[in-house]
């Protein structure tokens, strides 16, 4: 007599068919969806609260070649103090910043509950081998950051080889271990249908993330909407089904408050209030904080002052 | 309270200037009813008197009627083509100038939330007299030989659910045949007809090609027995539509009906779950459930019932009610008093034959008509709310275990206007959608509206097409 075959989800040869047995996404309805929910109007004490939150849920990043400690230490004092000349504005969630500033941003924000995100795995194509992906991360926690923005290996994602994928963010996840909270970037413009990012989504929260992100913000288009729609929907039946909250963080392309506030609409009306935490969901963005900054200036004194009225970062 | 409450958003009122009192619209001008008589129209959200509307009685309706044979005989019919058609681009493009006011003016008078007045109906009422414009000088393409007559006069009586959109599904075409109206819209909605009325006179169209006679059922019946109607168009219910069926029979008018419906919302097991929730949704509690073509019936495989009601009730919890004119409300006042009643008369009914009733927590305004979200469970075939139509916010949900079956619990019904089928299965859908005998069946979406779109019924759902090429043949002597 043959033993049974252990068909648990997530478990070995049965991930393929786990992923491919999640409920489709109809991409006309989920847009459909996602534009009905942007057409919001959030006015008076409303956005005064959402501009206030979305501020405190941004990963303020910088991610060139040209970065340099001035840079980092520039975005770390904006961080700390994102309007000079009002100090209620709260300050940001985290700087992200690439592995080899990370200790330097690490010594600028300490003491002020500010995290220090750092991109591994070779950001942001992913494209080395596991043994150097491993030490970036481990490089990047040495350095001092305590979150990691990991990018998954979306060419074995579209070859259909989950496994891997899974394999490489468990790896990630094992390293890193309680030391940094795991960012699991899912590249979302790279994986192009609604099915993907669902599965991506999956696949990640079921390898360890304790959030998944859009982006990496280097391939066009990076956060949008729709997409956001489709992971909040995936963190908010994971926690259904496997009690365990997993964050979400959409990153690249959100600029203005406007943006912003449809996104905290989203994440209200789908994965719920639980959501709307700087625990739980985050922005990346550079310069989106600006923008949130005038907005929230506006509405406390009734007049747009310049953008020369803001320090640039 | 919630962490991030929405603050009120109101559009303001201030861009519609409501008169004390309306006439009724004969030959180009404004003009009180023969024997003076009035009747106040209110905004349901609120009962606020909104304004005083004439009543048309008999010899208001001979009026109107003439001046519209007039118009036909002596402008409307000999006009060339292609400057009917331009009259029609005008009307339509008014229509978009005006676009906000007549959204606040609808919202205010029907009870529907700005949201969908705003992005539903106002921009379909301009989409119809567009796509009609342009159908003016090509009738010779449509199919019906190579020159079609207008029929003449038609008398078209519409009902206070999508008030203005329903008068463009009637105008537009009529008037692009070559017909000449006598309209009524109904008597809790007569508002954006006549704002219509103003945007004819706006226009400069000939005077009588558009008469609008406000009224009750007294003077909706006067004017579909009037001899001198070439052709009957009537949207409403099917009580109503069987009578004017019966009144025409003897007669030599042509006749269109758009009744009622008992749709199915058929929901199977590879769906794509989050969508067709949204579907189930925008199905049923869209303008308040007072939609003819609602997915009132909900048909869910029975190995995905329990997912498919989870994410739904989830779903309604988030549902927002109230103001129709804040841009936030998802759901609006109940149309009427009566209205009202009679969804509270079929709702008991259906827990007094021992289906589940369950509402999502909603705090009702005081004032004014309103009804929660509702869904009913355990529901069959049997019960009456599965089989009359509720016209309201009532969800009755069934369960189906094969495609078979669906489509004859889909098809056990006296209705046939529209139906819904969900799945990722393109085969499946179009098998399921050539056994469906409905007039719309909509695939992964519902409650979707376009002028290029044919629209109409089987069975007691009424007859003729409204809409696309095949509703030109309603308003033409084919």
């Amino acid at each position: 007599m043959s033993a049974p075959v252990d068909i648990r989800a997530g478990a070995g040869s049965s991930l393929r068919e786990f992923l491919h047995g999640l409920p489709g996404v109809d991409q006309v309805g989920a847009e459909a969806r996602a534009a009905m929910l942007a057409s919001r109007s959030i006015k008076t004490t409303a956005k005064q609260w959402a501009l206030d939150m979305a501020i405190s849920m941004i990963d303020l990043t910088t991610l060139e070649g040209q970065d340099t400690p001035g840079k980092v230490r520039a975005i770390c004092a904006k961080a700390k103090r994102p309007d000079p000349a009002d100090p209620t504005a709260p300050q940001v969630a985290a700087v992200c910043v690439y592995p080899d500033l990370a200790h330097l941003a690490a010594a600028e924000v300490k003491g002020t509950g500010i995290h220090v995100a750092s991109v591994a795995t070779a950001f942001p194509s992913g494209r080395t081998s596991v043994e150097v992906k491993l030490a970036d991360a481990k490089y990047a926690i040495e350095a001092g950051a305590d979150e990691v923005d990991m990018v998954i290996d979306r060419g074995a994602f579209l070859a259909g080889d989950y496994q891997l994928v899974y394999d490489e963010i468990a790896a990630v996840r094992e390293v890193v271990e309680d030391a940094a909270h795991l960012k699991v970037i899912l590249e979302t413009g790279e994986l192009v249908t609604l099915d993907n990012v669902r599965r991506a989504s999956w696949l990640a929260m079921l390898a360890g993330a304790d959030f998944i992100k859009t982006s990496t913000g280097k391939v066009s288009p990076a956060a949008t909407l729709p997409v956001t729609l489709v992971m909040l929907e995936a963190v908010r039946d994971f926690r259904a089904t496997h009690g365990r909250q997993v964050g979400v963080k959409p990153a690249g392309g959100i600029r203005t408050a406007k943006d912003a506030i449809r996104y905290l609409v989203l994440v209200n009306e789908t994965a719920g209030e639980d959501w709307l935490d700087p625990d739980w969901f985050r922005i990346g963005a550079s310069s989106l904080l600006n923008d949130l900054l005038m907005q929230r200036t506006k509405l406390a004194t009734g007049r747009y002052s310049g953008p020369d009225y803001f320090t640039l970062d | 309270m919630g962490k991030f409450e929405y603050a009120p958003a109101p559009e303001s009122r201030s861009i519609v200037s409501l008169r004390e009192s309306y006439g009724l619209f004969i030959n180009g001008e404004f003009a009180s009813s023969a024997d003076g008589r009035a009747f106040k129209t209110i905004s349901p959200a609120t009962e606020e008197v909104l304004a005083e509307v004439a009543e048309a009685g008999p010899v208001d309706v001979d009026r109107a009627v003439a001046a519209a044979r007039r118009a036909y005989e002596r402008t409307w019919s000999v006009l060339p083509a292609k400057e009917r058609g331009k009259y029609l681009f005008r009307i339509a493009r008014i229509i978009q100038e005006r676009s906000r006011e007549l959204a606040v003016l609808e919202s205010l008078d029907n009870g529907k939330p700005i949201r969908e007045s705003r992005d539903v109906d106002i921009p379909l009422v301009a989409a119809h007299f567009f796509y009609h414009a342009g159908w003016a000088d090509k009738l010779e393409y449509a199919g019906y030989g190579p020159a079609p007559r207008p029929l003449g006069v038609a008398g078209q009586v519409i009902p206070w659910n999508f008030p203005l959109l329903m008068l463009a599904w009637k105008i537009a075409p009529a008037l692009a045949c070559g017909n000449t109206v006598v309209l009524k819209p109904a008597e809790t909605t007569p508002l954006t007809a006549l704002t219509f009325a103003d945007i004819c006179q706006q226009a400069d169209l000939p005077p009588g090609v558009v008469n609008i006679l406000t009224g009750a059922g007294d003077t909706g019946k006067a004017l579909v027995t009037h001899p001198g109607i070439d052709k009957v168009a009537f949207t409403g219910s099917t009580e109503v539509g069987k009578e004017i069926a019966r009144e025409c029979a003897p007669t030599r008018k042509k006749v269109t009906l758009e009744l009622g419906g008992k749709a199915a919302n058929i929901v199977f097991e590879d769906a794509p779950v989050d969508q067709a929730v949204e579907g189930i949704v925008n199905g049923i509690f869209f303008n308040q459930g007072h939609v003819c073509c609602a997915g009132s019936r909900l048909l869910v495989q029975e190995s995905v019932y329990e997912q498919v009601l989870a994410s739904l009730q989830r779903r309604l919890a988030t549902l927002r009610l109230g103001d129709p004119l804040d841009k936030n409300t998802d759901v609006g006042a109940i149309n009427s008093a009566a209205q009202l009643a009679r969804i509270r008369e079929l709702s008991e009914v259906g827990e007094a034959e021992g289906a589940q009733r369950w509402s999502p927590p909603c705090e009702l305004p005081v004032k004014g008509f309103w009804f929660p979200p509702t869904v009913f469970t355990g529901v069959s075939q049997a019960h009456r709310i599965a089989r009359e139509e509720i016209f309201g916010p009532v969800l009755s949900v069934l369960t189906f275990r094969t495609p078979a079956e669906a489509v004859e619990k889909a098809n056990n019904t006296p209705y046939g206007l529209s139906a819904g089928v969900w799945s990722d299965k393109g085969s499946r859908i179009l098998w399921m959608a050539s056994r469906l005998r409905a007039g719309v069946v909509w695939a992964n979406t519902f409650n979707k509206f376009d002028p290029s779109s044919p629209f109409g019924g089987y069975k007691e759902s009424g007859y003729g097409r409204e809409g696309g090429r095949h509703g030109l043949e309603a308003y033409l002597d084919v």
